[in-house]
């Protein structure tokens, strides 16, 4: 059974200036352990549609299951990683982790027991009662993801996770985030406007085309590598063709989309939040 | 540094004692140093500690009240901004307001007596606390909140774990201005109803004379109003170890 289905999905603003259709037909499936990203044209509708998935603005037509059951609201299935960690500067690194737990009111003995695991694991024990100011920024999001896996989502949606990151822990915490989550087996999507970053840590790149959106290819990405991280596969000459197969894809050439319009595609994310 | 802010002190003390005694001041209407002492020594062994107290008392009794009450109502302004959208311009006329204006109005209605005393001190520091908690309330971390969200909490939760935790330094600023507002507070009030305090000293020593008096209970009050303000620091340093704040 599919972990995510999205079927027929389609998204309808109503402006002063009339309607826009956001996104038109948006059909995929993801199996357990997939990793897709989502790339597009800005203003294309990518985090509208992540928003739909997670279930914080209910699409004009079409439906979302998740784990089998259709997406109505806000649900536990999901977890979701912002730009910023977010971590709370009054609560330990180990009570941020909880925190998740603690909202969903699931801090049993073996969800609390999963949880020191992770930080274990990741290398975060001896930083449990440290406060999120003395970590580093790559550590931070290491503890932001483990704070969202530690409720065991069925899917993980990724929102331009590391765009608020400097270049040098950008590359640091993509490997890191990567790891986690293929060593997880969780199935992530993720939305991303970085061609490179969609490239090395997806196995499929579902391209976007410009408003109303549609999914104009879906392109498997492998690598001839024996184990498989982010930054070896921009090593590898396949990468190179794959950028400029999607950057072809993303091109301007054609539908240029109008300078109002792009503003217009990102207000009712605002307006869903 | 120290040396010096104490020798400051000790020469203005000194200066002040030797212009009375060369008559460069009238030390009937200045008071002199000596005399205030002296005035000490006479209060101590009758009455100090007992006026001390009754001003203490009630500026304690303003300044929790006033802090529970105005946290209590940005709560309520917070999780409502319905209410918070219609009282906004009642709350910024109170707020400009001058508080002591209401004196009579709060004589009569809380008789003339430590009620009226305390509510003075409330009602000065009230309105602050509501505006100042909201406004702290209402700038916290989007950031936190989005994430909160993410998992699903609920307004309550949102409250409990984020915006409460979140604004503890801003409830220490406001209580720390507070403690001074209550001791305006009960000085106002005391002046106008009351039968002890250090502001009835002040007003009583005014009246017959008796300037030693006087400055004796101004000199006395400085120092319980930075005492008070320092024992605020002290329960936030406290707090501030516990919940990690600076």
């Amino acid at each position: 059974m599919a972990v995510l289905s999205v079927e027929g999905v389609r998204q309808v603003y109503q402006s002063p200036a009339g309607e826009t259709v956001a996104l038109q037909d948006i059909s995929f499936t993801m199996e357990k352990g997939d990793f897709f990203s989502l790339v597009g044209p800005s203003g294309c509708g990518k985090s509208t549609l992540l928003s739909i998935i997670a279930g914080t603005l209910r699409p004009t037509a079409g439906r979302v299951t998740v784990a089998g059951e259709e997406v109505t609201g806000p649900n536990p299935h999901i977890g979701y990683m912002l730009q910023q960690d977010n971590l709370l500067e009054w609560r330990s690194i180990r009570q941020n982790v909880l925190f998740g737990l603690e909202i969903r009111h699931q801090l049993t003995p073996e969800l609390r027991d999963r949880a020191d695991h992770l930080l274990e694991t990741y290398g975060l024990a001896e930083f449990a009662n440290s406060r999120p100011s003395q970590l580093s920024g790559g550590m931070r999001q290491r503890v932001a993801l483990i704070r969202t896996l530690a409720v065991g989502p069925d899917i993980l949606l990724l929102d331009e996770a590391f765009s608020a990151l400097d270049y040098q822990t950008r590359m640091e915490v993509t490997e890191d985030v990567y790891g986690i989550i293929r060593r997880e087996q969780v199935t992530a999507l993720m939305v991303t406007h970085d061609i490179a970053e969609s490239i090395c840590m997806g196995d499929q790149v579902l391209i976007l085309s410009p408003r109303p959106a549609v999914i104009r290819e879906t392109l498997p990405i492998t690598f001839d590598l024996p184990v498989r991280t982010p930054l070896r596969c921009r090593g590898c000459p396949a990468f190179a063709s794959y950028f400029d197969h999607i950057w072809k894809e993303l091109g301007m050439h054609e539908t240029d989309s109008d300078p109002s319009g792009s503003l217009a595609g990102e207000s009712p994310v605002s307006a869903a939040e | 540094m120290q040396i010096c802010r104490w020798g400051l002190l000790f020469f203005l003390l000194l200066a002040w004692e030797v212009a009375a005694r060369l008559g460069w001041i009238d030390s009937f209407i200045f008071s002199q140093p000596s005399r205030i002492l002296r005035t000490y020594w006479t209060m101590a062994q009758s009455d100090l500690l007992y006026h001390m107290q009754v001003t203490v008392g009630e500026t304690l009794a303003g300044f929790l009240l006033g802090a529970a009450a105005g946290v209590l109502l940005a709560i309520l302004l917070w999780w409502s901004p319905f209410v918070s959208r219609v009282s906004e311009p009642y709350l910024v006329v109170l707020n400009s307001l001058p508080k002591i204006a209401l004196g009579p109005v709060i004589i009569i209605l809380a008789g003339a007596g430590t009620r009226a005393i305390v509510f003075m001190a409330l009602a000065i520091s009230l309105v602050v606390t509501v505006l100042e908690m909201l406004s702290g309330f209402r700038d916290t971390d989007p950031g936190a909140i989005r994430m909160a969200h993410t998992f699903g909490a609920t307004k309550g939760q949102l409250f409990c774990k984020i915006v409460l935790p979140y604004n503890i330094p801003t409830l220490f600023d406001s209580l720390k201005v507070n403690i001074g507002l209550s001791l305006v507070g009960v000085i106002a009030g005391e002046f106008l109803v009351s039968r002890a305090g250090l502001g009835y000293l002040i007003v009583y020593g005014g009246q017959v004379f008796k300037m030693d008096l006087v400055m004796a209970s101004v000199i006395i009050l400085a120092v319980v109003a930075a005492l008070l303000y320092e024992s605020v620091v002290l329960v936030q340093r406290l707090v501030g170890r516990r919940f990690g704040h600076t």
